[in-house]
């Protein structure tokens, strides 16, 4: 029996899952239009590589990652992209981001895939073909896996997250429970990437039979892997306190795992890396619960860009749904409505109603009772970042470490004051990010500045070495000549004055002047016939009346030309 | 007591010559307030403030010549920060320097003649271009100083306002219903 450790805190809300762990998996009903945000990955918007109209085929590359944070979107299935354009996503602040909508015409045709065997790679060549694939963490962080594979110290434990500790959520359990050997397979890939000597499976013991499936998986492939049932103690499955949990290893504040020689994943995107290997499949489906105010809740594999209203029909929408929260009720967040698309984030839908989801109560002072110190899993004094965030002191936050803040709600589940304390921690770290930003903004054009009046000073005294130079090269051709000239008794001033140089300068412009006005000349006035100069002649003279009438009919302001 | 005298002297002398000595030795280049200040300016180079940058800027308060209410781009929050740094009384904006939205300079391709008038005129050489061929900025570089938009013969430089993004959203201070909106 492997020793377990804790952390500190954690709470125990209802847990909610059996609801929706009665039915197997189901495959959602292909949709007649898809929406595929660009923006579904942590890091930076991909790139639309399609134009409206075109004909696109499942699986083929639309958004392309554009620096290295930021991952690929694939087509979802077979179709038409009928617009490239703004619309809203699931995102906290309802603000629309770039998308593109997807007319599917049902074939489900694909492009070409390319597996690979992960065996005959290197870890810089899975991360590439992982890159290409668009794989990210499917936990919820949504970090493009790829990035996860780099590290500058050995990784001596591989941890797989099957935990779920979030109430209601139960893709990964259904996931684990019924593709299990995918995702053993899908470990081994990344245990050959890593290079790892250990793997652990961690799995809250209130799934007996995910535990179950994945031993027996693991058992099948006759690999070295450990199948660890921890307590299940919400926040017990994210990854930084699922490690701690299995290893007894801290991550350091603003450190990564891989720096203590530990990496986590998610056992989905075990399961999407195996997929992307094996079958060379991107990353175009996940399985995503759809539990709550519903008729029957359940797990469904589904494609990304899938509206949610698709998914709540499928499974009966109930009357009394108000709205949508995409994730748990602890850190899930509200929809802007039904309507919004699935995303590579998206692991659960909740139908909320005011039945299951009671309204807070007004808020009250904080009393300072410190129970959300207790429970804080970041051992974090929640009570005074609240202080310090509501009263704007956001240097004082990040002194009392903010950014160690995971949000995952224990605090405010506490509180009996019913504050909403994460929304106070999101805020103030909002802000400060943007105010770091604002200055990093600020620097680079201080810097740019500088540089510029530098360069603009530069080029400033070498125009003026240029003129000198040309002035005392003048100088001295101006003195050879003049002595030249004057063979005789007085001899010739040996420095030519500026006055002179100005004169030379200027009598050579008028010899230019003079050169080119003579070039401008009409060529073909020589060898004229008689006719042509007749001709000429009669021209000239309409061209004189023509001046001496405007000059009678009194062109005031403008005299007649000379011609 | 002629003795403590010549001692006391002595002592004076020695110190005196050891502080001069330091105050040459360790002189401080420059007015370390300056930076100070010029940190905490937003460096649009706008010039706003009547001044030909963010540095003449900060020399100027520093000396005492001018207000710290004069820069529009850094906000009520510069003012304060100024305020702090320097121990003075925050000031209002006056009514020709209120703050306005953040912005980005934009070229019309379609009309810019490739004079580089705005070229010249920008003070972080965001404007990409050349002599009769197109310009355009280099958004990411752009301060929205607006010095570009007056050069323009054509006109074909506007200011675009920073649509907000998700991945520029914030999250905005938490509202409390005193009474559940229905």
């Amino acid at each position: 029996m492997r020793q377990l450790y804790t952390f500190h805190g954690g709470i125990h809300p209802p847990t909610n899952k059996a609801q929706s762990t009665t039915q197997p998996i189901a495959y959602a009903p292909l949709p007649a239009e898809l929406v595929i945000s660009l923006h579904q990955h942590a890091g930076e918007v991909a790139k639309p590589l399609v134009e409206v109209g075109e004909r696109v085929l499942k699986g083929q590359l639309i958004g392309a990652p554009v620096s290295g944070f930021s991952a690929a979107i694939h087509a979802p299935t077979s179709g038409t992209v009928a617009a490239i354009g703004l619309q809203i996503v699931a995102h906290p602040s309802s603000l629309p981001e770039l998308c593109i909508t997807l007319q599917a015409d049902g074939k489900e045709e694909w492009a070409a895939r390319h597996p690979v065997d992960f065996r005959t790679l290197s870890n810089a060549e899975l991360q590439s073909h992982l890159r290409a694939q668009g794989v990210v963490g499917l936990g919820g962080a949504v970090f493009p896996s790829d990035m996860k594979l780099r590290h500058s110290i050995p990784v001596e434990t591989l941890i797989m997250n099957g935990a779920e500790c979030e109430p209601y959520i139960t893709c990964d359990d259904m996931l684990m429970r019924e593709r299990a050997a995918e995702i053993v397979r899908g470990t081994e890939i990344l245990r050959h990437a890593l290079n790892t000597k250990s793997v652990l499976f961690g799995i809250e013991d209130n799934k007996p039979e995910a535990i179950a499936a994945m031993q027996q998986a693991i058992d099948d492939s006759s690999l070295p892997f450990e199948v660890v049932a921890v307590p299940t103690l919400y926040p017990g499955g994210s990854a930084k306190h699922l490690i701690k949990v299995l290893t007894g290893l801290e991550v350091p504040s603003g450190k990564l795992p891989t720096d203590i020689g530990v990496q986590c994943f998610n056992v989905g995107t075990a399961y999407s890396v195996k997929r992307a290997c094996d079958d060379g499949e991107p990353l175009i489906a996940r399985v995503v619960t759809v539990t709550g105010n519903v008729a029957q809740p359940r797990n469904y594999e589904a494609l990304i860009g899938t509206r949610f209203a698709e998914l709540v029909s499928a499974s009966g929408a109930l009357p009394g749904t108000d709205r949508y929260i995409m994730g748990g009720p602890m850190m899930g967040l509200e929809l802007p409505g039904a309507n919004v698309p699935l995303v590579k984030a998206s692991n659960c839908l909740i139908a909320a109603s005011d039945a299951l989801f009671p309204p807070q109560p007004a808020p009250l002072p904080c009393i300072r009772c410190t129970r959300c110190v207790g429970v804080c899993p970041a051992e974090l004094q929640p009570q005074d970042l609240y202080w310090f965030a509501q009263s704007n002191n956001f240097g004082k936050a990040q002194e009392w470490n903010l950014f160690d803040c995971i949000e995952c709600g224990a605090c405010a589940y506490v509180c009996p004051s019913s504050i909403p304390l994460v929304h106070y921690y999101r805020y103030a770290k909002s802000e400060i990010r943007a105010r770091d930003q604002e200055k990093r903004a600020a620097d680079l054009a201080r810097e740019r500045h500088e540089f510029r009046q530098l360069r603009i000073e530069r080029e400033k005294q070498e125009k003026a070495n240029r003129l000198a130079q040309k002035e005392r090269a003048a100088t001295t051709a101006n003195a050879k000549t003049v002595a030249e000239t004057a063979s005789v008794p007085t001899p010739a001033k040996p420095v030519v004055t500026v006055d002179d140089t100005q004169q030379l300068r200027i009598n050579t412009a008028l010899e230019r002047a003079k050169a080119q006005a003579t070039a401008a000349r009409p060529k073909n006035t020589d060898h004229l016939t008689p006719e042509q100069l007749a001709e000429i002649a009669a021209i000239e003279a309409r061209r004189s009346h023509i001046h001496d009438i405007a000059a009678d009919t009194g062109a005031d302001d403008e005299p007649p030309k000379q011609s | 007591m002629i003795t403590a005298l010549w001692v006391m002297i002595a002592i004076a002398v020695v110190l005196g010559v050891v502080l001069g000595y330091a105050a040459i030795r360790f002189r401080v280049e420059g007015n370390p307030l300056v930076e100070k200040i010029d940190a905490v300016l937003p460096q649009t180079q706008c010039g706003q403030c009547g001044y030909p940058g963010c540095k003449p800027y900060a020399e100027a308060i520093a000396k005492g010549e001018a207000d710290i209410n004069l820069c529009p781009p850094g906000g009520e929050e510069g003012i304060h920060k100024l305020a702090e740094l320097l121990g003075v009384e925050p000031k209002p904006f006056g009514a020709d320097r209120q703050p306005r939205a953040k912005a980005v300079a934009f070229i019309d391709e379609k009309d810019c003649i490739g004079c580089t008038l705005c070229i010249q005129a920008c003070p972080v050489d965001a404007i990409a271009g050349a002599a009769k061929q197109m310009h355009t900025i280099i958004a990411a570089e752009c301060t929205g100083c607006e010095l570009c938009v007056a050069p323009c013969p054509v006109d074909c430089i506007s200011m675009q306002p920073l649509p907000e993004r998700p991945n520029t959203w914030k999250w905005k201070y938490p509202v409390i219903l005193l009474r559940p909106q229905k």
